[in-house]
């Protein structure tokens, strides 16, 4: 990990160094390009979720469109392309005078318009800006997004592959695995072992088991799928899915809180009761940061990985030059093998700090 | 402007994170050097100290990325 | 900011999803992986523990056979020793009778002969006695043939006595 970090943070070194200069080509195309290409903006559009899945091409190019499902007094239920599609429209904010381009819906979207991927209701036919945000009204948006696809994606593919597995030993009975269940069972066995019996005490661990595997393969197949090129989902790169990973460990931590664990926060043995009126809030900052942290560090990571490899992609149309192929190509290639091993890695930790977060939670007390 | 300060900010954290890894890292190859057989223990201890303190270090490069979001 | 503002819709649907594939595995996958391969750590544990129970088991097997042999052996060696005295007591008891018949025959044959020559010198004496009488006779009657010899002898006679 350190070793990434690392070499992330050089990556991005350098890779600001070469994005920031214009000395190599570029120079004789400037005069054709009329919109001048940013890389902020195209980074941020591909981490974020949307609601189309974007194959390949311009704004012309080829998209699948995915359904739209506002709430807002009833089910609205529409295609997106009726947004994608829609008519473009700038918006003056009010004050400064900066633009705001946004888009109005069409046909059945109608009466909404979407700026960076969020539903707005217009209002008297345009959205209104303030601090560069738009203050319009918001229905609560049920979309399928890019991400939710991507997530049933991911349980497709558990499923499947764990219930063949699951299949094989009820067939062959308790057996050396073979095939699939070949390459599962050490995962399985890792996680059981190194996860959570080693961080949960021996008489109780065999209950979380369970939770731990299912989160450990739902990063691990989400980080996976995040990587391959037309799916490229940013699922564990968003702070909403990592978010709600997070409760769930704290909820099971807290839920399976002992005696020990609750005393040690509300009444910290030795300490003296003046100053538990300090300690009781920092001990309950303390239950809440830890599944925070495992909130951000998910997301950081793997959005980071998305970031620079996109970044280094982006090279290539800074420069205007196929060229720079050949510096930025294999960097992004060994970015991406690097991310396999990211994506390992971060399942491995946040199922490994969720171990320890609930070993404590189950800790006897020692005396 | 504010992009680029929010990323020397970003960019300090991840200095002090540095450090703080870099001598995880070589304090962990100490002691696997002088207790070989400990080895694993020690690795377990050591990515445990690595993620929290990575930790702190995303918490900038998150500060950072708002910074960078031209939409912020 | 949009980066790190949960969205409520795709909290929603992670929920679902998250919540449905923990169902499903907990109930369809994990159970009996985790059933199967347990029972066959446990399976793998037992069979150790057997072999090193039947190893514990052969080596007792040895030493009792081992026991056994030695047993055997002593017995053996016991059996010949005692065939080996009782074939020195009948060699040794053979050997006293015959002794004692050697001698018993040897006490006869010495009485035999004793008796034997008993009866022969008693013989010799009879008849040494008759052939003294005999002479003594003969001498006797020579002597007395005259009246000469007869008047002699009667005086030597009475010279023996006088002198006594």
């Amino acid at each position: 990990m350190a070793i990434k970090s690392a070499m992330n943070r050089m990556l991005a070194v350098i890779t600001a160094i070469l994005m920031s200069t214009s000395l190599f080509g570029g120079e004789s195309h400037e005069g054709e390009t009329e919109h001048k290409f940013n890389v902020n903006e195209m980074i941020m559009h591909h981490i974020q979720d949307a609601h189309e899945w974007h194959l390949w091409g311009g704004h012309d190019g080829t998209s699948i469109y995915l359904p739209i499902i506002l709430m807002d007094g009833g089910i609205k239920t529409f295609s997106s392309t009726h947004f994608y599609h829609g008519t473009p429209m700038v918006a003056v904010e009010e004050g400064t005078g900066k633009e705001h381009e946004f888009i109005a819906g069409v046909g059945p979207a109608e009466g909404y318009a979407m700026y960076h991927e969020t539903i707005y209701k217009m209002d008297h036919g345009t959205l209104h800006f303030e601090k560069g945000h738009p203050h319009n009204a918001a229905p609560i948006d049920f979309s399928i997004t890019k991400n939710v696809v991507s997530m049933f994606m991911t349980f497709f593919i558990l499923i499947l592959v764990m219930f063949s597995v699951a299949k094989f030993y009820k067939k062959n009975g308790a057996v050396a695995p073979k095939g699939i269940a070949k390459f599962i069972e050490p995962l399985i066995v890792f996680v059981r072992d190194d996860i959570a019996k080693a961080n949960i005490d021996h008489h109780k661990y065999k209950k979380y088991v369970p939770f731990l595997l299912t989160i450990f393969f739902f990063i691990l197949v989400s980080n996976l799928t995040g990587l391959i090129p037309l799916v490229q989902a940013n699922v564990t790169g968003n702070i909403t899915v990592t978010l709600f990973l997070a409760v769930c460990v704290l909820l099971v931590t807290v839920f399976s809180g002992n005696k020990n664990y609750w005393g040690h926060i509300f009444a910290t043995p030795g300490v003296p009761k003046a100053l538990l009126v300090i300690m009781v809030p920092i001990e309950i900052v303390g239950v809440l940061t830890k599944p925070f942290a495992l909130m951000i560090r998910l997301f950081a990571n793997i959005t980071a990985g998305h970031i620079i490899i996109l970044a280094l992609i982006s090279i290539i149309f800074l420069n205007q030059s196929a060229a720079w192929g050949a510096l930025s190509v294999p960097m992004a290639l060994f970015i991406s093998v690097l991310e396999i091993l990211v994506a390992f890695l971060q399942a491995y930790l946040f199922a490994m700090l969720s171990a320890l977060f609930i070993g404590a939670a189950v800790e006897e007390a020692h005396h | 402007m504010v992009g680029s300060i929010a990323a020397i900010g970003a960019g300090l954290a991840v200095l002090g994170a540095g450090l703080g890894i870099g001598r995880v890292g070589g304090s962990a190859m100490d002691a696997i050097a002088r207790q070989p057989e400990a080895s694993g223990k020690i690795q377990t201890a050591m990515i445990i100290a690595a993620a929290l303190i990575e930790g702190v270090a995303l918490f900038g490069v998150v500060v950072g990325l708002l910074g960078l979001n031209p939409a912020a | 900011m949009e980066l790190v503002t949960p969205d409520l819709g795709l909290l929603f649907w992670t929920g679902l999803v998250f919540l449905c594939l923990l169902f499903l595995l907990v109930k369809f996958a994990w159970k009996p992986i985790l059933g199967a391969v347990n029972a066959r750590e446990e399976n793998i544990a037992n069979a150790l523990e057997l072999a090193e129970k039947t190893k514990e088991e052969m080596k007792a097997l040895q030493a009792q056979n081992e026991n056994l042999l030695k047993e055997a052996r002593a017995e053996r060696d016991s059996m010949i020793k005692d065939a080996k005295e009782v074939a020195s007591k009948m060699i040794e008891d053979a050997k006293g009778t015959a002794k004692v018949e050697a001698e018993k025959q040897m006490t006869a044959a010495r009485e035999a002969i004793q008796s034997e020559k008993a009866g022969a010198i008693a013989e010799l004496k009879t008849q040494m006695a008759a052939f003294s009488i005999e002479i003594a006779e003969k001498i006797v009657r020579q002597e007395l043939s005259s009246d000469d010899k007869q008047k002699a002898l009667a005086d030597k006679l009475v010279e023996d006595i006088n002198m006594n």
